[in-house]
């Protein structure tokens, strides 16, 4: 049976003389790497630039050392998007993953009928975002990375008025109070802090009761409390039935909430896959640990399963590099214990979506 | 369940799935049930929300109903305008009627839109069921219901102020035709600002107008004291044809003057065709 598709785009290409790439619109927020700390657990072998199981279009990853950015110029234009292919079927979560002006935005703005693309075939709900938009916009709810508030309006004035634009909206009480707004409900958008904006906004996109909502990086700038009931929402659009699509910079966001990722880089996608998918890429895992130097690696692949490689990086220092599971770990430390040596800081490292995504890239997600 | 529990409740920030102990999902019915509301309603919303947002603004209460009441108290009290043989409480009303239009229709229209479009409202609202049509209705129709305010406010005092009006009852359609023109002249321009101008270049322009306007306009003294090619200038200009209509009916006793009329036809049509071929959303 066929899977039935929320959104299906293809061949999509946008470019932008180099004079009117849209900027972020309203106050410029404090944006950074908001996953836990990584860094340590980052490979330091040169990367292996695999493309992702699924990936629809692969295409030759960045180079790199190319400074994360939109596709080169050409002509005075500049490709934001470039012949980018996606799908997503009905009743998922998709997170997009990108370092900033990799063409999510522009991506989203294209699917919501906010910018007419040059080229390529957008299919929202079946319908065509721009030429059926009175059809799509009662089903497709709506939330922007900033602004599109009236600045003198209560937050809960501002809700009403989206939920009378609704036949059958969510009580706005209720909703702002899931938010955490009730006390918020009297304040002036402008007066919101930054958090409280991002999730009036997040209200104001699900009022409607939509069957595909989009939100634009949804969780930046909230604090762990903002961001805790922001990805339960979530959660609950998607057992409720709802297609969800996000943008985000967070790793652990599309870890925990996507059902697929999409790693969008230069206006391209680079993989495409669930996170286990992403991240187990081939059950490739790696084992360090640290030994006086010298060690005869040659005879330690003997007693390893085939496909698996040992190196001595720094002196006295080994990365064994395969299919990381209990049976490796204990040949490794029988070997050296045949041997009389100990292993010292023996680590076990599995993927994460974020060196997928470096090595997919060559960008840190962090800007 | 209220806010506080939801966020006061034990688990850590790891647990994110709904069943971890969450017992207000039965509250919000998140199944999709798309449906655009009906035109009246949409309607009913937008005109309350521009309504309440517009008589929040302190400048634009300022804007559209002290100043206009002061000029007129003030005009009323310290006899400095040359208006002729005529008490000035009875030139100075019409002229004020035509600056407090001039003022809800024009300026104070002009620089919120602009504001709105800036803040990116008019995209949002743009992804909403919410026909383009019917925000633009809501916006005339809370400028007309402040009108109707200033309308209110304006001829009471005049009224505390002497005033004796022209024409009686039958001068009411010429007032309201009048009026009406230079409303749909005014929002025209102040439309066609929004829509094309920064919001900074907006307010500017908009405040600019504003007092060029109440100069040139036959608002606070009559074009015959102005030289002849400024008053050349000036007849053309909305505020002097709506000025000099209302106080042709309301001091005069006479018609609003075809020139007048035809002045404020024209520019409502130029300018609200060009906002509408112009007016970009964000």
């Amino acid at each position: 049976m066929a899977e039935i598709l929320a959104i299906s785009v293809t061949g999509l290409v946008k470019t932008y003389s180099a004079r009117s790439v849209p900027s972020r619109s309203g106050a410029a927020r404090a944006e950074g790497s908001r996953g836990p700390g990584r860094r340590g657990r980052r490979s330091s072998a040169a990367p292996s630039l695999r493309p992702a199981p699924f990936t629809e279009v692969s295409t030759t990853p960045a180079p790199f050392a190319a400074p994360a950015g939109r596709g080169a110029p050409s002509e005075g234009r500049i490709r934001a998007v470039d012949n980018l292919s996606l799908s997503v079927p009905v009743g998922s979560v998709t997170a997009l993953l990108g370092p900033n002006g990799a063409g999510k935005t522009t991506t989203v703005e294209i699917c919501e009928g906010f910018r007419r693309a040059d080229a390529g075939e957008v299919r929202i709900l079946g319908l065509d975002p721009i030429g059926d938009a009175v059809a799509l916009r009662p089903r497709v709810g709506v939330m922007l990375q900033a602004g599109g508030m009236y600045p003198g309006a209560r937050a809960g004035e501002m809700l009403r008025l989206v939920a009378a634009h609704h036949r059958h909206p969510l009580d706005p009480a209720a909703l702002l109070d899931r938010l955490g707004l009730t006390d918020s409900a009297g304040t002036p958008f402008r007066r919101l802090s930054g958090g409280q904006q991002q999730r009036l906004s997040l209200a104001m996109a699900v009022v409607g009761r939509p069957e595909l909502v989009f939100l634009d990086e949804p969780t930046a700038g909230l604090d762990v409390a903002g961001r805790r009931t922001t990805w339960e929402l979530i959660e609950e659009l998607r057992t409720a039935g709802v297609t969800v699509v996000l943008t985000t910079h967070a790793m652990d966001e599309a870890e925990r909430l996507a059902d697929q990722v999409i790693i969008i880089n230069r206006g391209r996608v680079v993989a495409v896959g669930s996170p286990a998918e992403l991240t187990r890429g081939g059950a490739e895992g790696q084992l360090r640990f640290r030994a006086p130097t010298g060690l005869e690696l040659g005879k330690l692949l003997l007693a390893l399963p085939e496909g698996t490689t040992a190196h001595e990086g720094p002196v006295g220092h080994y990365l064994v590099q395969g299919t990381v599971d209990p049976q490796l770990l204990a040949a490794v430390t029988a070997w050296c214990a045949g041997n009389g040596v100990l292993a010292e800081d023996l680590r076990v490292e599995q993927r994460t979506l974020e060196d997928v995504f470096v090595e997919l890239t060559g960008s840190e997600l962090a800007s | 369940m209220t806010a506080a529990d939801d966020l006061g409740s034990p688990s850590g920030p790891g647990s994110y799935r709904p069943a971890a102990g969450h017992t207000g999902a039965g509250l919000l019915d998140l199944r999709p049930a798309p449906a655009a509301a009906t035109r009246a309603r949409m309607f009913a919303a937008q005109t309350r929300l521009e309504l309440i947002l517009t008589l929040r603004r302190g400048e634009s209460v300022l804007l559209t109903m002290i100043i206009p009441i002061g000029l007129l108290a003030f005009f009323t009290a310290v006899d400095v305008l040359p208006s002729g043989a005529e008490k000035s409480v009875d030139f100075l009303v019409p002229g004020v009627l035509a600056l407090a239009v001039m003022s809800t229709a024009f300026t104070g229209q002009a620089i919120a839109t602009g504001f709105e479009r800036s803040y990116g409202v008019l995209k949002r609202l743009g992804a909403t069921p919410l026909p383009r049509s019917i925000l633009l209705a809501g916006k005339t129709a809370a400028v007309l219901a402040v009108e109707v305010i200033q309308l209110v406010l304006l001829v009471a005092v005049g009224f505390a102020l002497g005033w004796d009006p022209a024409g009686g009852a039958g001068a009411v359609p010429s007032v309201l035709a009048l009026l009406v023109l230079g409303t749909a002249a005014f929002s025209g321009l102040g439309l066609l600002m929004a829509g094309t101008l920064r919001a900074e270049a907006t307010l500017a322009a908009a405040n600019g107008v504003y007092l060029l306007l109440l100069l040139i306009g036959g608002v606070v003294f009559p074009l015959s004291k102005l030289p002849g090619w400024l008053r050349a200038i000036a007849e053309v200009l909305p505020t002097a044809a709506l000025s000099d209509g209302l106080r042709d009916v309301l001091a005069d006793g006479s018609g609003p003057g075809v020139r007048n009329l035809v002045v404020l036809a024209v520019w409502a049509v130029v300018t609200l065709g060009l906002a509408a071929r112009t007016f970009r959303w964000e």
